[in-house]
């Protein structure tokens, strides 16, 4: 009953401080994809390049081996203590490392996963290396990149809450004060961070479906 | 059980010896005098309660997992759902669902087990799904010709040949747990997660326990990871016979 209770304290609680949230939600995604952008400009050729060139298995596995099991909050704990910046890029530092490797992972394996006739017929076709890796691989290992990205993306927006946890801001600044926001607001702010990041795993869930879709082979 | 954000914290962790050696007074990344006063009372029980919790996730959402892939492989409409279902699960983040739990389940390690349980499901319904169905059709069409009933079939070839895959899913679904069951100490202040979170709340970073906890989460991912990875070969002798 009290749960009950409270459950529904935390929905009254969402309009009620729309506007803490809001801006809370906001901070906390800036975070997420400020890292995530990084991650994805410094991951994204990177695996795209080794996956062309068939080289760098074993960095790739290793380093998503590593990240799976590195602990966020112990990355972001390292961040603060070795590192003199602010706060919100010593977290963004922890959170580019940790999105890394699901990035790189993926994009390494959609390329390298190419049917070899579909890149030898474009070589044939006298296409330049950089063309058959636009054309050609791009093309057809996107589903599979996009679903490395998905997954970046919901783990940064998770550990960009966990961050806040740590060092305030954001909404894991609410989840970490109930003195201040009470267990309504807790466990509004969780709804938030959830519905975030549902949000956003549906939206790029949605965008590899369809090229998937456009990619298969029409049956 | 005590809950970190319903007690406040915890107490303070850099004890008075009287003499505080000079490592700890200046926040030392290796203090061995505090490693050696504190391996009995912090790190060794948090140790023993993470692998615990650990091997109860894992062993739960193992049950679940499998059980939900025989009904995906044996009813192909379900697959999709299954799938998915899982999916969702797992794009959910972990501090918002023990939040969630909470006021449902308290400060328990229910609380902390369902979500750990969850995450365990994605990887290891997809891959043994996987195994299942990249058994060579030939192959089963030799079972069949050898008079196995379904059953049999199921039970000799199906399922060992599956075997590296469910293994596989079942390494990375174990260090992923140990990974994120640190968090879980936010809510119960129990396993490797609670000297990393007492480290973190001290106004300096207390720099000798957050490497502690954060060396050990780590060793106890690759011990995990090594001795699954010799299981599969004791499961799987005839992959070396090549």
């Amino acid at each position: 009953m009290i749960a009950g209770s409270l459950f529904l304290d935390a929905f009254r609680f969402i309009p009620h401080h729309a506007s803490l949230l809001l801006h809370e939600t906001g901070g906390t995604a800036k975070l997420a994809f400020a890292a995530l952008g990084i991650a994805v400009a410094l991951a994204l050729p990177l695996g795209l390049w080794l996956g062309h060139r068939h080289r760098g298995l074993l960095l790739a596995l290793g380093v998503s081996n590593l990240g799976r099991a590195l602990p966020s909050i112990v990355l972001i704990g390292f961040a603060i203590a070795l590192l003199r910046l602010t706060f919100f890029w010593e977290c963004a530092v922890a959170l580019v490392i940790l999105a890394i490797p699901p990035i790189l992972t993926n994009a390494y394996f959609a390329i390298e996963g190419v049917d070899p006739d579909a890149v030898e017929a474009a070589r044939g076709m006298g296409l330049t290396e950089a063309q058959i890796l636009r054309r050609v691989e791009l093309p057809l290992g996107l589903p599979l990149i996009l679903a490395g990205l998905r997954i970046a993306a919901v783990f940064v927006i998770a550990t960009a809450t966990i961050a806040g946890i740590v060092g305030g801001g954001g909404l894991g600044d609410v989840i970490a004060n109930e003195q201040t926001y009470g267990s309504a607001g807790v466990l509004g702010a969780s709804y938030c961070v959830a519905a975030m990041a549902l949000l956003v795993a549906a939206a790029l869930g949605l965008l590899q479906h369809v090229t998937y879709r456009r990619m298969a082979p029409r049956a | 059980m005590t809950g970190r954000r319903l007690a406040g914290g915890g107490g303070p962790v850099i004890p008075n010896f009287g003499k505080p050696s000079s490592c700890l007074k200046h926040n030392g990344w290796f203090c061995t005098d505090w490693l050696h006063a504190h391996w009995g009372d912090i790190l060794q029980p948090a140790l023993v309660q993470h692998v615990l919790l650990t091997l109860l996730a894992v062993g739960i959402g193992f049950g679940i997992a499998f059980l939900l892939a025989l009904l995906g492989f044996r009813f192909r409409l379900l697959n999709a759902p299954l799938g998915a279902f899982t999916d969702v699960l797992y794009m959910l983040p972990s501090i918002a669902l023990f939040e969630i739990l909470l006021p449902i389940t308290g400060i328990t390690w229910t609380t902390i087990l369902i979500p750990l349980v969850a995450y365990t499901l994605f990887v290891l319904y997809r891959n043994t799904v996987a195994g299942l169905r990249a058994v060579p059709g030939e192959v089963l069409e030799s079972a069949r010709g050898m008079g196995l009933t379904r059953r049999q079939t199921f039970l000799r070839v199906e399922l060992p040949l599956a075997v590296p895959s469910i293994m596989a899913g079942l390494r990375i679904a174990t260090v992923s747990t140990i990974s994120i069951a640190t968090i879980a100490a936010f809510l119960v202040a129990d396993g490797l997660g609670k000297p990393i979170f007492d480290a973190l709340e001290q106004p300096d970073i207390f720099k000798t326990e957050l490497l502690a906890g954060g060396v050990l989460v780590v060793l106890l991912a690759l011990v995990a990871d090594a001795l699954l990875s010799l299981l599969q070969r004791a499961l799987t002798p005839w992959t070396r016979v090549r």
